[in-house]
């Protein structure tokens, strides 16, 4: 209850902030919308169905970006995780490409796949495989060695050692990895709709800048976080409650 | 020393099958003439043993690159049903012993036979409980106990059938669905001991499964694991630091030597079941293994404190 107050505190004292600097008109309100204003923005924006549709197809995008990072992610961090040779070969190639930003592979992705859904698919998993592959490879390491001893020793092997073991074993390792891998995938998404007519958010964004309406600039922006926030306390959130529970952690409160 | 001093369930000590008479490793030779290899029955043939360790070495290199030798052309063999203890100063390499039998490890030259067949690797006809159990804490107690069926690809109704069992065995079954962290140590044990024994496997290998536990937790485990072992017709063979234990649950008790660990002596165990960890017969038999195990643990408190005696070190390699 406490907690619920300070934030309606905190929110509504930068609210107030943003209308005093509105109202002052130090810039002009096309620079500097009003709250309000974006409120109306934000009420068009879901009134003539083009927001719905903008937010369906980058969910759809980062959804299936995102699932296949990780899978792909995995199975190459188990993989560093588990091989000398593969760490001292490729540890390194993958700790100096995390400080690529995704976008750089824009150009490349366009000549590979053309103007396409699949250019904006493989910005968004190069953005977040690396984070789940470094989560998984430290997963893999911080591990106790027991439990893969245990599972050999109770007749799992290949495919089944790593599913029914390695995996939820590593797992409470990698939910941070797993956490940052989505905001990277969230943030290229938007980056790459930001550079062509894609129909999802960043397009959406890109288009209140060409009109000069900075309301649906905000408007969008305030979408684009208000998904990542709620991605984060729905799924990720609940995982960590969830693993938190079973393997007997810091309780949740 | 009789291990059929125990009622056990009735088709397990059956007589020698006169068809093969198989020495110790002698049913792995194929090349002994035009003869089938006739693949002893499991748990039958009582000549030859469940378990058989021969020249069993193990080196390793050290840090600073020394290859330390540690366990030293070890034979042992261990019949069906027999309940056997190895007792040893830490750093004896009797846990690596078991690792080896369970097939997590490879020994460096030597054979571990089971049934007179070379062990390759893990299998489910082994089970080792570990000295930190291993529990998986993301399942269930039920589904810990399950895991092992599972991987088998047994059926759910079957798998169901014997989890509850199993848990019966080891009066746990109103914690099915618990999660293994909610349990106390000892509850924890009889878990590890309940996965281990859904399996089914022929032979059960525990690693100082009690040392962690207070008195009476593990009084009480020792009566249990003697009612299963028991009930159920299991080899054991049971590793400890504590020899009063192994004198309480063995028919047999080998000694293991500090580093080099080799075969010492062994000891059979003919004192009446069940036995008391307190009895005076207990404590006698416990001191003629306790005298020679001192030996060994001033060897290794001088090792470990570096009083003049320097390790057994295999020169170069």
């Amino acid at each position: 209850m406490k907690r619920a107050a300070r934030l309606i505190i905190f929110y509504a004292a930068l609210l107030g902030l943003w209308t005093l600097l509105a109202q002052l008109k130090i810039w002009p309100p096309y620079l500097f919308p009003t709250p309000w204003g974006v409120g109306e923005s934000l009420y068009a924006g879901f009134k003539d169905h083009s927001y719905w549709i903008a937010i369906a197809v980058s969910m759809r995008r980062v959804l299936i970006g995102y699932a296949i990072s990780v899978v792909l992610g995995m199975i190459l961090g188990l993989g560093v995780g588990s091989s000398k040779f593969l760490e001292e070969t490729m540890g390194g190639l993958l700790v100096s490409l995390q400080s690529l930003p995704s976008i750089c592979w824009w150009p490349l992705a366009l000549l590979w796949f053309g103007l396409s859904q699949n250019a904006i698919l493989f910005v968004v998993i190069m953005g977040s495989l690396l984070s789940v592959t470094l989560a998984m490879e430290d997963g893999r390491k911080q591990m106790p060695k027991i439990y893969g001893m245990a599972g050999r020793n109770l007749g799992a092997s290949g495919f089944q050692l790593f599913w029914h073991v390695l995996l939820p074993a590593s797992l409470p390792f990698i939910v941070s990895g797993l956490k940052q891998g989505w905001a990277f995938a969230w943030r290229s998404l938007i980056t790459a709709e930001m550079l062509y007519l894609s129909l999802g958010l960043g397009q959406v964004l890109m288009m209140g800048r060409d009109l000069n309406d900075m309301s649906a600039v905000l408007a969008v922006m305030i979408l684009i976080i208000a998904i990542g926030y709620v991605v984060d306390g729905l799924v990720f959130k609940s995982m960590e409650r969830h693993l938190q529970h079973k393997w007997g952690l810091t309780p949740s409160t | 020393m009789s291990t059929n001093a125990h009622n056990f369930p009735a088709e397990l000590p059956v007589p020698v099958d006169p068809r093969t008479p198989a020495p110790i490793g002698g049913a792995r030779k194929k090349s002994a003439g035009l003869t089938p290899f006739v693949r002893p029955f499991r748990g039958v043939l009582s000549d030859v043993p469940k378990v058989g360790l021969t020249d069993i070495c193990l080196s390793y290199r050290t840090q600073s690159g020394e290859r330390l030798l540690a366990l030293d052309h070890i034979n042992l063999q261990v019949k069906a049903g027999e309940f056997l203890c190895i007792v040893g100063p830490s750093g004896c390499g009797k846990s690596t012993l078991l690792h080896l039998i369970a097939g997590l490890h490879q020994q460096t030259s030597g054979q571990v036979l089971i049934d007179g067949k070379r062990v390759q690797g893990p299998g489910t006809d082994r089970i080792l409980i570990f000295q930190e159990l291993g529990l998986f804490p993301w399942l269930t107690v039920g589904q810990n106990v399950e895991f092992g069926m599972k991987m088998k690809g047994i059926s759910k109704a079957e798998r169901e059938e014997k989890t509850r069992y199993y848990l019966r065995l080891v009066h746990l079954s109103q914690f099915k669905d618990s999660y293994t962290h909610q349990l106390s140590g000892g509850m924890r044990q009889r878990v590890a001991l309940a996965r281990a024994l859904a399996t089914e496997p022929d032979v059960l290998l525990m690693d100082e499964p009690f040392a962690a536990l207070d008195a009476q937790t593990r009084d009480l485990l020792h009566d249990e694991l003697e009612r299963i072992w028991a009930e159920t017709g299991r080899t054991i063979i049971f590793v400890t630091h504590n020899v009063r234990e192994a004198i309480r649950l063995g028919d047999r008790v080998a000694l293991l030597t500090f580093r080099p660990g080799r075969l010492k002596r062994e000891f059979p165990v003919d004192l009446p079941r069940p036995r008391v960890l307190e009895d005076t017969h207990v404590a006698h038999a416990a001191r003629e293994i306790l005298d020679e195990l001192r030996e060994e643990i001033n060897r290794s408190l001088e090792v470990e404190y570096n009083v003049g005696v320097k390790p057994h070190v295999e020169p170069g390699a």
